[in-house]
């Protein structure tokens, strides 16, 4: 596997390998389990790596092949490395109506890729999502946490720029 | 208890805390602190009020007085003016549309006074982490009455003598799925089953359920519980989507309050009655919110949907019996246990009782959520509580039931809208989500937005939803992108009608729904596109045509400049020309225009 698929064995992984097994410990006969166990795990590495997939297979006692297919099923789930922030832009019907589409083009021509994809610098991954639920301040776009609403194209430069400083 | 003599309710929905309402918030603990006010003036984060757009909302009691996108800056003159002087801060109230003046109490705002608040009742007027001011609201007081006066045959009696039908989109009657519930796996009481609370609210356009999570998640857990108690279920699973962490917070905070209250887990409130409920976040699949597709995704499986029967109230959460319900139909049973089925069922329509909320968005001046009567016109909806259309622009459709649904237009307007009504009109009532739409709007780009957002979300189990969606997307984006043929109309229906009949779950079967009341409602805009190769709202990009009007074009020569494909030439001070073989439709050169000389048709 490549270098960023976090191997138990590499530096600064093991620590998270640890909290892993504890999450498995806590899971560990729950039924229906494996979702919250999945979220957690992403939220630990960041993503799915591999390596973290065969740990819950093992630990879990659950064939690898379905813990692939219902990670590959969520669209929440990533089975690849993602920027430090993820930057989602609002599809839903009231955002889509009020500007959605050329605001995504705007934000692809920003961070030079396309949707799905992970700067270079490994700041942003940009997704595009279903509506958010803050339909009055459409259009949405959300970075990381922070939910920016009514933004226009030519705002977008300007916001990921306070991003690029911190 | 403390008594006060003014309380200042900050909103803290989702839309007003990205609109900045927590430094208006810090500013107002400060403020309050500096006039030595903190004991007099009780400052509460409420849920969402439902103006969302008017955010930050500060509303102050006892007048009601409603101050909206309130700064930082303004609270200091909100201290001083009115809670130290008694005297509004004018420049910051609402204003009546029409005559402009102040409105001093919320509660005469156009947007509220036609309301009828009961899923909504606690959202935006209390603090959502606080359970003595959800019990102070009368909270689990249904609860009380269920376990110590009524028998579950009694409480499903109740429910199904309101007439409450299931909010989260096929109104399906409450009180049949409670005792097809409680009577499946027969007489034996011993059978396990499950309560399930579905708030996979994936609707685009729909976000009433997310603002009863975040705004009064208390009065979810009662209603669970007291359909478990009616059902004799033990566990419950409130199933919220991944898209909103505030509301699983919210929840969970809530979760743990009632348990410290002993109104939930064993022995609630000494009856003997044990319940508990657990969280289960889903992961970003549409789907999930089908039934069947929501249980294996509790499960731990791929949210795929079965085959009903059988359905969930004999063989749903690991095989066992099990009730779901939508979060907003949960939210109505504590007060219809409370106020009676006869109080309840007088609100409404014949066929549809009580109140509906809709989450009205798009180009409409006052977006937000809004709770009804069944019943209530279109136009009452749009024109009064939404304040119409912005811009002086004309209405031209409003889109419910999201992917599902369709479109109503002007003919529709004054339909009293409830599920039979919007079910002829050849849409439905689905969440409750009201996308209104203007001149601007391209209903067959709409059409394909739908059909792209269902393709994307089709599990891929069934044929005819996984391969016909496609198709049917293949059609549409053609026709948008000026390469519509003779006869794709008929295959799109043909198409349609196939997809309808055959689709395993409600997605498929619904999916094709938005094309065809579309194609009913404006055929000659499909029309227009394939035989005209023209988008008459003008927002099909590869169908627009910009062009220089020579009376008002000075030949400054400053569009063919910034051309990036060099598609404009001339002389200059002199009109000049766009190729349209060339031009690649940016729009570039119609922002640049210093004289407005350039139009996009």
């Amino acid at each position: 596997m490549a270098a960023s698929s976090c191997p138990a064995s590499a530096h600064g992984c093991a620590e998270k390998y640890q909290k892993l097994d504890e999450i498995l410990q806590e899971y560990k006969g729950v039924q229906g389990g494996l979702i919250p166990v999945l979220h957690q795990a992403q939220l630990l590495f960041g993503y799915l790596p591999h390596d973290v997939l065969v740990r819950i297979a093992e630990e879990l006692d659950l064939p690898l092949s379905e813990i692939y297919g219902v990670s590959s099923f969520y669209s929440f789930f990533s089975l690849k490395p993602r920027g430090k922030y993820t930057v989602s832009v609002c599809m839903g019907t009231a955002c889509y109506v009020k500007g959605a589409p050329a605001l995504l083009e705007k934000i692809k021509e920003t961070l030079q890729v396309e949707d799905g994809e992970t700067t270079k610098d490994g700041l942003f991954t940009l997704d595009t999502t279903r509506c958010v639920g803050a339909c009055g301040l459409a259009p949405v776009l959300t970075i990381g946490d922070d939910v920016y609403g009514r933004v226009t194209p030519d705002k977008v430069p300007e916001i990921f720029e306070r991003y690029r400083q911190e | 208890m403390k008594l006060y003599r003014a309380h200042v309710l900050i909103c803290g929905g989702a839309g007003c805390i990205s609109s900045g309402c927590h430094a208006v918030k810090e500013e107002f603990i400060r403020e309050l602190q500096a006039n030595g006010l903190q004991d007099e003036i009780q400052l509460i984060e409420t849920g969402c009020v439902g103006s969302c757009d008017l955010g930050p909302i500060v509303i102050v009691y006892p007048e009601g007085v409603f101050y909206q996108h309130v700064t930082p800056e303004d609270v200091q003159e909100i201290v001083n003016e009115h809670l130290l002087k008694g005297r509004y801060v004018k420049r910051k109230m609402h204003r009546h549309p029409s005559s402009g003046e102040p409105v001093v109490s919320s509660r005469e705002m156009d947007f509220f006074r036609h309301q009828t608040r009961i899923a909504l009742r606690n959202v935006g007027l209390i603090n959502p982490e606080s359970i003595e001011e959800y019990i102070a609201r009368d909270g689990y007081f249904a609860l009380g009455k269920v376990l110590n006066e009524m028998t579950p045959e009694e409480v499903i009696q109740v429910i199904k003598e309101s007439g409450l039908r299931g909010r989260g989109g096929a109104g399906f009657p409450t009180g049949l799925k409670w005792e097809f519930t409680r009577k499946a796996g027969g007489a034996d009481e011993r059978t396990e089953k499950y309560v399930v609370c579905n708030a996979d609210e994936g609707d685009p356009g729909a976000f009433m359920d997310r603002s009863i999570l975040e705004g009064d998640p208390h009065s979810i857990i009662e209603a669970m519980a007291i359909a478990a108690y009616a059902i004799g279920a033990g566990q419950g699973y409130i199933y919220v989507r991944a898209e909103y962490p505030l509301a699983v917070a919210r929840m969970k905070q809530a979760i743990a309050k009632a348990r410290e209250y002993g109104l939930l887990g064993q022995n609630i409130m000494g009856t003997g009655f044990s319940f508990d409920l657990e969280i289960r976040v889903g992961a970003g699949a549409f789907v999930c919110g089908e039934e069947t597709a929501l249980i294996a995704s509790i499960e731990g499986k791929r949210g795929e949907p079965r085959m009903k029967p059988p359905f969930p109230a004999t063989s749903g959460l690991w095989g066992k019996p099990t009730l779901i319900n939508n979060v907003e139909t949960f939210a109505n049973i504590p007060v219809i246990i409370l106020k009676g089925a006869q109080w309840f069922s007088r609100i409404g329509t014949e066929k549809s009782k009580g109140t509906k909320v809709f989450a009205i968005a798009g180009k409409i001046n006052t977006t937000g959520l809004v709770e009804v009567p069944m019943g209530t016109t279109l136009r009452k909806i749009i024109f009064e509580l939404g304040g119409g259309i912005p811009n002086g622009k004309k209405f031209k459709a409003a889109q419910t039931g999201g992917p599902s649904g369709g479109c109503l237009t002007e003919k529709h307007l004054d339909t009293p809208v409830d599920y039979e009504s919007l079910q002829a009109a050849g849409s439905m009532m689905g969440s409750g989500g009201l996308i209104v739409m203007d001149e601007d709007t391209c209903m067959v780009d709409v059409a394909r937005f739908f059909l792209e957002f269902t393709q994307d979300e089709s599990c891929g189990k069934c044929v005819p939803c996984r391969i016909g969606t496609k198709h049917m997307l293949e059609i549409l984006t053609r026709i948008t992108e000026g390469k519509g043929e003779e006869g794709d109309l008929e295959t799109l229906e043909e198409l349609a009608k196939v997809i309808a009949s055959s689709s395993l779950c409600g997605l498929g079967q619904s999916a094709p729904n938005p094309v065809l009341s579309t194609l009913r409602n404006f055929r000659d805009e499909y029309e227009a596109h394939i035989k005209e190769k023209r988008c008459p709202a003008g927002v099909c990009t590869a169908l627009k045509r910009y062009e220089i009007i020579p009376e008002q074009c000075k030949g400054c020569g400053l569009c063919a400049r910034v051309c990036p494909v060099q598609a404009i030439s001339g002389v200059r001070k002199e009109p000049y020309l766009i190729d349209q073989e060339i031009c690649s439709k940016c729009g570039l050169c119609l922002s640049k225009c210093p004289f407005g000389a350039i139009v996009v048709k």
